[in-house]
């Protein structure tokens, strides 16, 4: 049984009414339990409540102490590649939208090898393949055969493409990608449904269950995480947290991470209404850390240099850098228009730099291309 | 007295060993192993970049430490031989700890994988130390496979909780004809001083020097507890009673 069975049972929840409920005992409760014992459900929806405010600090101490213990002062770096901005899909909150007026590009195998020197030219080792969802023209087979092209550069290869079938993730594995990044964009079906008015992303269920295939292909990395801004942030939080669990629990060979996303400003974008201010942006990577203590935590360049120096050591533990959010972006010629503005246009050098200077240790590289059928025992 | 420990070829009379993952920053670690003597360090092969000039984290351990490459990441033997391989072929020399681990929630090593890789590595001239579950006939296994030294845990990795698997390590101490060096849990220096007492061989410590406030006093710290711990083994403790006893015997005074 995959999460579209049991996203239903939450998203039903009165949440207004919960998280109004939760008192400043509550909170205190649960934070006298970090450490000691595994915090349910009811302490995710204690320290998303409004009455955590009063909190904020001890959380964030908490959040802080938890992720030195697992994660230490070292910070993983990646970079993504867009290799073509074709879609079928018409998200109304997106730059490549399917009726956007915008420069389209489709990158060759040649072009993507080009792209991937310039790339290899920093010291990141881990990029992140992305493509529109145009299965015609960015098809599974091109997919495939970005990945033996970017294998050559670089030692780890995630993609971030459309949702694929447990058959297809297995071949892209095979290939030599390591993990997949899906984000569900929003939980709530209604708004859900609003937002994606056209197009294969319609289909709410086969999105929301694609980190369960993509662990049934054995990837070994999956990320996961809804965009914020497009509906409720304190119910988006709390499902994505408990999304979060669910995978955990249920696929003990593969590595999840979570990202924390906020809606940016991109070609043709529509206000939703909903905004997530800074601090609740804080508290929910904090209760991200401190409900799945484990877990990796994304955060791109969509966040200002500001915020997310501010944020190293407090519950993330891989930053985006040096990002082009265009395609054929690190080569800076023939622009194509860029999916979402970057806020923070440090080059990987610049960010290793202010990591070090605030007493972390980048990593840059942390795996080993490994192909499986080399090996027999 | 002199008391080495002998492993691979190679004599230890420090039996702390020491982990390179989770420093601040990498010019830490000559700072915490000059201080602390360790002479044992272990890398994961997933971090080393040889090919880059300033961030190869090979260049910041000194040539009279050895090398440990650890197989972290590995989630079953073929990946374990095949880093061990790749980890060889960098210069990381003869010693691999092998780790192989397919939980990702509690990250529990699989005996049975790594039964598998240390019989293949150890016929390939590896020394292999294998990080386990601590299990005694995982261990035996594990003698018979041409393993170096055996790797028990103390409590789930990075957890700081000491040594929670008493029982079993005791067992494995006594059962053993490998050096037993406590792996992983071990967070303050007095649990790596009990490991010793016990009749541990050595104990690895990473996360408690290398997520202190100050890896280099914290590693000093372990070095000398780990110093205290063997050298109260090697004195064999006096028997621990349940009451009160004077010190001076008082009997030969009954008979006066």
């Amino acid at each position: 049984m995959y999460f579209s069975k049991i996203v239903d049972r939450y998203l039903e929840m009165d949440f207004e009414k919960l998280f109004a409920e939760v008192s400043s005992a509550d909170v205190a409760a649960t934070l006298a339990k970090i450490g000691k014992s595994r915090l349910e459900q009811r302490d995710l929806l204690n320290l998303l409540s409004p009455a955590s405010d009063e909190f904020f600090s001890q959380i964030a101490s908490a959040s802080m102490r938890m992720t030195k213990q697992y994660f230490g002062n070292a910070m993983s770096l990646y970079m993504p590649i867009y290799i073509s901005n074709f879609c079928q899909n018409r998200c109304l909150y997106c730059g490549f939208n399917h009726e956007n007026k915008i420069i389209r590009k489709h990158l060759s195998l040649d072009e993507i090898e080009e792209e991937a020197r310039e790339i290899s030219k920093t010291e990141v080792k881990h990029i992140l393949l992305l493509t529109g969802e145009a299965p015609k023209l960015a098809s599974y087979e091109y997919v495939r055969d970005s990945v033996e092209i970017l294998k050559r550069h670089f030692e780890s290869v995630s993609v971030e493409v459309y949702p694929m079938s447990v058959a297809q993730y297995s071949g892209l594995k095979r290939a030599g990608v390591d993990g997949v990044t899906v984000y569900q964009e929003c939980y709530d079906k209604e708004v859900y449904s609003r937002m994606h008015p056209s197009g294969p992303k319609r289909d709410y269920d086969f999105r929301i269950d694609t980190p369960d295939r993509a662990a049934e292909a054995n990837m070994r990395w999956v990320s996961t995480g809804p965009l914020y801004g497009l509906a409720d942030p304190l119910k988006e939080a709390f499902i994505s947290g408990v999304h979060s669990r669910y995978l955990i629990d249920k696929y003990l060979d593969t590595e999840f991470s979570v990202s924390v996303p906020r809606l940016n400003p991109a070609e043709g974008c529509i206000d939703t209404g909903y905004k997530m201010e800074n601090r609740l942006f804080f508290k929910v990577i904090f209760a991200m850390r401190l409900y799945n203590p484990r877990i990796g935590i994304n955060l791109s360049t969509r966040e200002s240099a500001g915020i997310r120096d501010s944020l190293l050591g407090l519950g993330i533990t891989r930053l985006s850098a040096g990002s082009k959010t265009d395609v054929g972006g690190y080569q800076s010629k023939d622009k194509s228009t860029a999916q979402f503005e970057i806020s923070d246009s440090r080059s990987v050098a610049e960010v290793m730099e202010m990591m070090k200077s605030r007493g972390f240790q980048p990593v840059h590289k942390d795996w080993d291309l490994l192909v499986e059928e080399e090996f027999c025992i | 007295m002199s008391d080495v420990l002998k492993l691979g070829g190679v004599e230890f009379t420090n039996r702390l060993f020491t982990g390179t993952g989770k420093f601040s920053s990498k010019a830490m670690i000559p700072k915490m192993l000059e201080a602390s003597g360790s002479q044992m360090i272990t890398v994961a092969l997933r971090r080393v970049d040889v090919k880059s000039a300033s961030e190869n984290i090979l260049k910041y351990i000194p040539k009279s430490v050895v090398l440990l490459p650890n197989t972290s990441g590995a989630r079953n033997a073929v990946e374990a031989v095949k880093i061990a391989m790749i980890a060889r072929e960098a210069g990381c020399g003869n010693f691999i700890k092998i780790e192989i681990i397919n939980d990702q929630k509690y990250l529990f090593p699989d005996n049975f994988e790594t039964i598998k890789a240390t019989e293949i590595l150890a016929k390939e001239g590896f020394h292999v130390l294998p990080y386990m579950m601590p299990d005694l006939i995982a261990t035996k296994r594990l003698e018979d496979a041409g393993a170096a030294a055996i790797m028990p845990l103390g409590a789930p990795i990075g957890t700081n909780r000491g040594l929670e698997t008493r029982p079993m390590l005791e067992i494995l101490i006594e059962n053993s004809i490998l050096p037993v060096v406590v792996d992983a849990g071990i967070g303050r220096p007095s649990q790596a001083a009990d490991a010793m007492e016990m009749g541990a061989a050595a104990v690895l410590v990473n996360t408690a020097i290398s997520a202190a406030d100050n890896p280099v006093l914290m590693g000093e710290a372990f070095s000398m507890a780990v110093k205290a711990g063997r050298a109260a083994y090697l004195a064999k403790m006096a028997e621990e009673k349940r009451f009160a006893q004077a010190s001076s015997p008082l009997e030969g005074y009954l008979w006066n």
